[in-house]
């Protein structure tokens, strides 16, 4: 028993992947697919996979229509890391856009700085409801990081109950 | 089937399989130039094809809420799964849609 509990809160990076692509809209489709596709030999849920789906659609978007303002240029790269350590999914999403002036006012639910784009203000609050931790770093004038993790699968409850 | 359909006072939206910023400008421009257009007071959403949304959704729906409020015009969500309905009532919208269950 014990040993499976150590199993299961390891620090060690059991898989791996990075990509960077174009800050145009068509990719937040794929970026989130991508994701998808790198948790399922988890075994998430549904619910888990829509969840993580969804909060990396928020930030992907966020990085295009905020960080680089939406303008579409091939030069523009949103960079995102994916970490599996155990079931635990980590993601780090970058932009080198324009920046977040006030990160707290940013993440308040229903604040948004475009309200004229039928923009909702719920990115940040959804990201925060779907994953387990939320961490967001930004400077003006030179981009944004958003840090998310979640834990992934019941594998290791089964696990567990062997 | 079409898209987008006008019956009576409603304009029904048939949405797609996923929604997300790329898809909801063009969703949010082609109602809009419906409402405008064919005068209808009434919006209702139908999520029945749709597996994935993202807080576009809710901008769209907000979007249009505030074009037909002020009018007396009503919003709907018909055929919203469980995923749909979470990210419906995570925003509040039960407050400005009605959510309509099968």
């Amino acid at each position: 028993m014990i040993e499976v509990i150590e199993k299961r809160n390891t620090n060690k990076t059991t898989n791996e992947m990075r990509m960077e692509f174009a800050a145009v809209s068509d990719n937040e489709a794929f970026a989130r697919m991508a994701v998808a596709a790198f948790i399922t030999p988890l075994n998430p849920t549904l619910e888990e996979m829509s969840d993580v789906k969804t909060a990396i659609s928020e930030a992907v978007t966020n990085a295009v229509i905020h960080g680089y303002e939406n303008r579409n240029h091939m030069d523009d790269r949103v960079s995102m890391t994916c970490t599996l350590r155990g079931d635990v999914l980590e993601v780090e999403i970058l932009d080198r856009g324009v920046g977040i002036e006030d990160v707290r006012l940013a993440m308040e639910p229903l604040y948004t700085s475009k309200p004229d784009q039928d923009r909702s203000g719920m990115g940040f609050a959804f990201m925060e409801a779907f994953m387990d931790n939320l961490e967001v770093e930004s400077e003006v004038g030179c981009g944004t990081v958003v840090r998310m993790c979640k834990k992934i699968g019941i594998s290791s409850w089964i696990d567990s109950e062997e | 089937m079409e898209d987008y359909k006008v019956i009576d006072n409603y304009l029904m939206i048939r949405l797609p399989n996923e929604i997300d910023h790329h898809k909801s400008v063009d969703i949010s421009t082609k109602a809009d130039r419906y409402i405008m257009t064919k005068k209808v007071g009434n919006v209702v959403f139908d999520f029945e094809r749709t597996t994935f949304m993202d807080s576009s959704g809710i901008g769209i729906i907000l979007g249009r809420y505030k074009k037909i409020a002020c009018f007396g015009g009503k919003v709907y969500a018909i055929n919203a799964d469980s995923r749909i309905r979470r990210i419906l009532l995570l925003s509040g919208m039960q407050n400005i849609v009605e959510i309509i269950s099968n």
